[in-house]
């Protein structure tokens, strides 16, 4: 580990004067500390935000305020949360662990780096994220959880070439239910719709976000509830809990009888950001809530979908979970 | 006067593991934990330094900016550490270790230096300060791709001498029903829990190490041959071991470069590897690609069984991973044929892991029997029977005891076998298959030459020692047990010792032989004890026995007496209270009798698993484990169970979780961490029910236990295996069997 200064405030503001060239902030430390033991980053300073407050849920059918700082368990456990959001809820309880969930923040959630493995080693000489400019080990190495959708693929060599994808699951539920990401920094408060938070690799794969290096994630919001009654979070891994998503999808689906008046639908583990497909929607709003009406949603949600020497089956495995999630989804939500 | 008796039953049990409160209360100390005896504040830390490239040489290390980064006390690399005779591999461990010697590099994550500083983040930060220069030489990565160039082992051991292909073809040929397919294993890493780890300290020429090992002696000697020490100048410590699997049964590069580095700074160092570290350094089970043929008559009757295995080896070093075996053990036929070959990569040494040979070998085998038993329509446990070997057909020697027959049908009584439906895809619930699965499970039985050292103190408590270790697998209780039982005490009146090189010596705990083993010795022992004890009072005027004749006196419950008439004799602390108040001493040893090689020792088990899996995600859950194993006497429940069940466990993993994924330019393991490198979590893990059938081998020793250890993996995975195939129609054979190849079967 790097030797790095670290200090503690207490209230936003603070956070924000404190943070200098190269500082970061320090929420349950369960990404950034690992990668700082692994030496992929190196702050010259923790600034440690678990004392600012904004630690806490307000949460009804007409929206929802998540605090930075509030722990995944305690947001997947919040009653109003549960009641009226209840994807967001089993998106949180289908990550990690219990001790870990114990410990991450809203905010680090969304801000968490990719599982790429030739990014968490820095023995591997090539990766455009961790090195910007080095090449990307991933394409043409062992690229079983990377990604099929989105992608910058101009070849190994190229600056802009990354296939890794985001890891989270909380983040696939928040594109689902449209939410929002409020932010201060020193020029200011701004709302970032979560939809735009996150990047594709594009030409810049170093940056996972929009959020500036001097901005604070202030909280999460959510607009009006609409898929309380009906919606799915369906997380395809390699063992039944503790493993990140091979593929996951959350479904929300507003009903009006037997049809869908409108729908969220998004995907985990196959791009570089939750994968949320205008057109994979469109297929759904106003359509009977069949197996033939999912199915085309699927097709819509993977189109263009590309996949590499070991991650191909993606492609077919988010097709099955998409039409299943829909399907569960328009039976009912899960139980808690 | 005393005799062992044979004891065909159980001895008194401990109402909880010997060592439970200490492990719950963490009282226990793991050999990187110990801070003494040296002065506090001596300790440094060290941090092993890895290639990052696969074959070639290191042309030059810059090391200027660590050496003079803040806490560095030394830096070690191959061109300034101290020459050491190292040569040859070593015995008994037999490794090819890399101590800095030379400037080769034969791996990625080979160990190429040591930073030693006052911290450890000090250490790991420096040692990201020095650059390595490398001249790369072409890598031989591509296993797969370089199956044709398997060679036979050098050394081929356990392969019979003559084998007619001619003849295995022609049966092939004639026969009524084959099977002939390609069943692939992956490479495996130990992952203990407890890290591997060393504190090594000097006084003067002595050297004294806390590591964690799985053979304190081995430790020892090969210490004391690669460092040129006297080997009683070496004493080696470890009390407790939080797994080890067979990786912490040889003695690897880091044990030594931890006893190098505190030579050179003259201070006690504490070297442990990070989980990534002990991807390659500290071994891993090869990866094995078998091909196997079966022929059977219309009747099931099998009348070739052919299996040839290609193997991951290191270009350092040979092992072989004999997954052969169950082939040759597990059924009669009338031709047996196996080979074995080896294709040398740049990886690190592989090693012995969680049943060698057994684990892969029934994995594999016994899907190939599934897949035989669908093509003849039968049930595949009657083919088994039909095919029951009677003697050890890859000898033709008899078994010491084998009662599989009644495993099966317990087992499979138990589990609801009759409800199993052959077609697959047949049980739907909701948006679960059903499947039904079976396997047999087998693993020799393993003892070798053990000794143990007890004695009466003066308090009326026994101290019961012998130089084996614990891995969590119940050696302190199994040792209190066996010693209680002998004297007739409660086992928690014993003061066990194990874990340090200065007891009498027993074998690496590994090949589940400890139980088999120290068992025997802790007996031996306890009968010399009563001779002692009944002597000391024979000769004593003032004991109620004097002048008694030996024969007529005995030693039990803390008492010593006439057989005649219990109640004329007295308590053994007030004749140790007369005589000296001394302990009273004694030493027992325990070798494998004649018989070993006139007949086989061999376990045996029948193990059932039910599976649902997901029609869309294409998860596995393992919902239930039903199995029985004859193993001979079962020493105890609690940890001889759990043994079992934690074998299983890893059957599971091995069906569906274990893999090292290896890049094939770089050679480095991409999924180096428990993140990554998956075993199961509790959730993957559903009832497993387990029963032993408890008939003692006493043809095998007096205990009549043959050992428990690794059983529990074997026959488990293919049970899975075979369930999975039972629910979706789709057979995959090349584990783990995950949802991607299920969906794409
Ligand atoms: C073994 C393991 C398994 C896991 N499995 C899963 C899984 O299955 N699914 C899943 O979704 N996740 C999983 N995770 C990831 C886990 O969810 C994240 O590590 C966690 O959410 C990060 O939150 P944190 O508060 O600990 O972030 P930190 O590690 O503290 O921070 C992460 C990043 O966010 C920044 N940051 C934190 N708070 C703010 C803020 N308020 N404003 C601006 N920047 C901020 C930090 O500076 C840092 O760059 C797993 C993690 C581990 C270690």
């Amino acid at each position: 580990m790097n030797p790095f200064a670290y200090s503690r405030v207490d209230a936003p503001d603070a956070a924000i004067h404190a943070l200098l060239q190269n500082a970061k902030f320090l929420g349950g430390g369960t990404n950034l500390v690992d990668l700082m033991k692994y030496g992929v980053e190196r702050p010259s300073t923790l600034v440690d935000i678990n004392h600012i407050g904004l630690d806490k849920v307000q949460a009804d059918a007409n929206g929802a305020t998540i605090g930075a700082l509030v722990r995944n368990s305690d947001l997947a456990n919040d009653p109003g949360i549960v009641a009226n959001y209840p994807l967001l809820s089993h998106a949180l309880l289908s990550g990690a662990s219990a001790q870990l969930r114990n410990r991450a923040t809203t905010g680090g959630n969304l801000m968490q780096r990719t599982r790429c493995y030739y990014f968490m080693d820095t023995a591997f000489p090539a990766c455009n994220k961790r090195k910007p400019g080095s090449g990307c080990a991933a394409l043409k190495g062992f690229n079983r959880i990377h990604a099929i959708l989105g992608q910058s693929d101009e070849g190994s060599t190229s600056p802009h070439t990354c296939i890794a994808t985001n890891p989270s699951d909380m983040n696939v539920a928040l594109y689902a239910l449209d939410a929002k990401v409020e932010v201060h920094g020193p020029k200011g408060k701004r709302t970032i719709p979560v939809r735009d938070f996150h990047r594709l690799p594009g030409d810049h794969p170093e940056q996972d976000t929009l959020l500036r290096p001097d901005e604070l994630i202030l909280s999460v919001t959510l607009p009006a509830a609409k898929f309380a009654k009906n919606s799915w979070y369906l997380k395809a891994r390699d063992r039944q809990s503790y493993a990140f998503a091979l593929v996951s999808v959350a479904a929300g689906l507003e009903m009006d009888g037997d049809r869908i008046k409108t729908a969220g639908l998004a995907l985990g583990g196959v791009a570089h950001k939750p994968w949320r497909s205008a057109e994979a929607e469109h297929a759904l709003e106003g359509k009977p809530a069949t197996e033939e009406t999912f199915e085309k949603a699927a097709d819509a949600a993977l189109a263009g979908a590309k996949g590499y020497e070991h991650n191909a089956f993606k492609v077919e495995l988010a097709k099955q979970c998409v039409v299943r999630a829909l399907m569960q989804a328009s039976k009912g939500v899960q139980a808690s | 006067m005393m005799q062992a008796d044979p004891k065909p039953t159980q001895p008194p049990q401990t109402p909880y593991r010997y060592d439970g409160v200490l492990k719950v209360t963490g009282k226990a100390k793991y050999a990187a934990e110990f801070s003494e005896p040296f002065p506090k504040g001596d300790l440094l830390y060290a941090y092993m330094l890895q290639a990052t490239v696969p074959a070639g040489t290191i042309a030059a290390m810059d090391t200027k900016a660590a050496t003079r980064a803040s806490g560095v006390v030394a830096v070690l690399t191959p061109f300034n550490a101290p020459k050491l005779p190292v040569g040859k591999p070593q015995p008994p461990g037999k490794r090819s270790l890399t101590v800095l010697q030379d400037n080769n590099v034969s791996y990625n994550g080979q160990p190429i230096g040591v930073v030693i500083a006052k911290s450890l983040p000090e250490a790991i930060h420096a040692a990201r300060m020095i650059k390595v220069t490398y001249n790369e030489t072409p890598a031989k990565l591509d296993f797969m791709g370089r199956l044709g160039e398997g060679h036979a082992p050098k050394n081929p051991g356990k392969d019979p001498a003559s084998q007619s292909r001619a003849d295995a073809d022609a049966a092939f040929a004639s026969a009524a029903v084959t099977v002939d397919n390609t069943y692939v294993t992956p490479i495996q890493n130990h992952n203990p829990m407890e890290p591997h780890g060393t504190i090594a300290w000097w006084n003067g020429e002595k050297l004294n190490v806390y590591d964690a090992t799985q053979y304190i002696t081995g430790d020892k000697m090969t210490l004391a041959r690669i460092l040129n020490v006297a080997l009683d100048n070496v004493h080696v410590q470890d009390p407790y071991v939080g797994g080890g699997f067979g990786s912490k049964g040889s003695t690897w590069s880091h044990v030594i470069l931890a006893a190098m580095a505190a030579k050179i700074v003259q201070k006690p160092v504490k070297l442990v590897l990070e989980r990534e570290q002990m991807f390659g350094p500290v071994g891993y089970r090869p990866t094995t690609v078998n091909h196997i043929k079966l022929a059977a008559g219309s009747d099931g009757k099998l009348t070739l069984v052919q299996q040839d295995v290609t193997m991951s080896a290191s270009v350092l070093e040979e092992f072989v991973e004999h997954s052969e075996l169950p082939a040759r053990k597990l059924y009669a036929s009338k031709q047996i044929i196996t080979t074995t070959k080896l294709v040398d990569c740049n990886y690190g040494v592989a090693t012995f892991m969680r049943a060698p040979g057994e684990a892969p070998g029934t994995a594999v085998f016994e899907i190939a029997m599934d897949e035989l038993a669908e093509r003849l329509k039968m049930d595949p446990v009657q083919l088994r029977l039909l095919n029951y070997a009677e003697r050890d057909p890859s000898e033709d020697k008899p078994w010491t005891s084998k009662h599989l027959r009644e495993c099966y049908a317990q087992a499979a009584g138990r589990f609801g076998w009759s409800k199993r439906n052959a077609t697959p895809g047949q049980m739907v619930e909701g948006n679960k298959l059903i499947g039904y699965g079976f396997g047999t499970a087998t693993y020799p039985a393993n003892r070798s030459a053990a000794m143990a050292k007890v004695s009466y103190l003066p308090s009326g408590r026994v101290f019961v020692g012998s130089g084996t270790q614990d891995l969590g697998t119940g050696m302190y209780t199994v040792m209190a047990q066996t010693a209680a039982a002998n004297l007739g005490l409660d086992p928690m009146q014993m003061d066990v010792k194990l874990g340090d090189s200065t007891l009498p010596k027993a074998p690496v705990s590994g090949g589940s032989q400890s139980t088999a083993s120290v068992g025997p010795a802790v007996d031996t022992a306890c009968i010399q004890l009563r001779l002692k004890v009944a002597g000391v009072a024979l000769s004593d005027k003032q004991s109620p026995v004097y002048g008694a004749k030996d024969t007529d006196v005995d030693v039990m419950h803390g008492r010593v007496f006439l057989k005649s008439n219990q109640t004329k004799g007295e308590s053994v602390t007030s004749l140790i209270a007369r005589n000296g108040n001394v302990p009273i001493e004694a030493e027992g040893s325990a070798e494998p009798g004649e018989d070993k090689s006139s007949m086989t020792s061999q376990s045996f088990g029948a193990v059932f698993a039910e599976v649902a899996v997901d029609k869309d995600t294409h998860m596995v859950e393992v919902r239930r484990v039903v199995a029985t194993y004859d193993i001979g006497t079962l020493v105890n429940d609690k940890t001889g169970i759990n043994q079992l069940e934690g074998g299983i466990t890893w059957g599971v993993s091995f069906a569906l979780h274990e893999e090292a994924h290896i890049d094939l330019r770089y050679g480095r393991t991409v999924n180096e961490s428990l993140a990554e490198y998956h075993v199961p979590v509790n959730a993957d893990i559903g009832t497993i029910d387990v029963t032993v059938l408890n008939i003692p081998d006493t043809k095998f020793n007096p205990l009549g236990a043959r050992g428990i250890g690794e059983i529990g993996i074997t026959g488990a995975a293919a049970a899975v295996a075979n369930a999975i195939y039972n629910a979706t129609g789709k057979r995959v054979r090349h584990y783990p069997i995950t949802p991607d190849k299920i969906m794409m079967a």
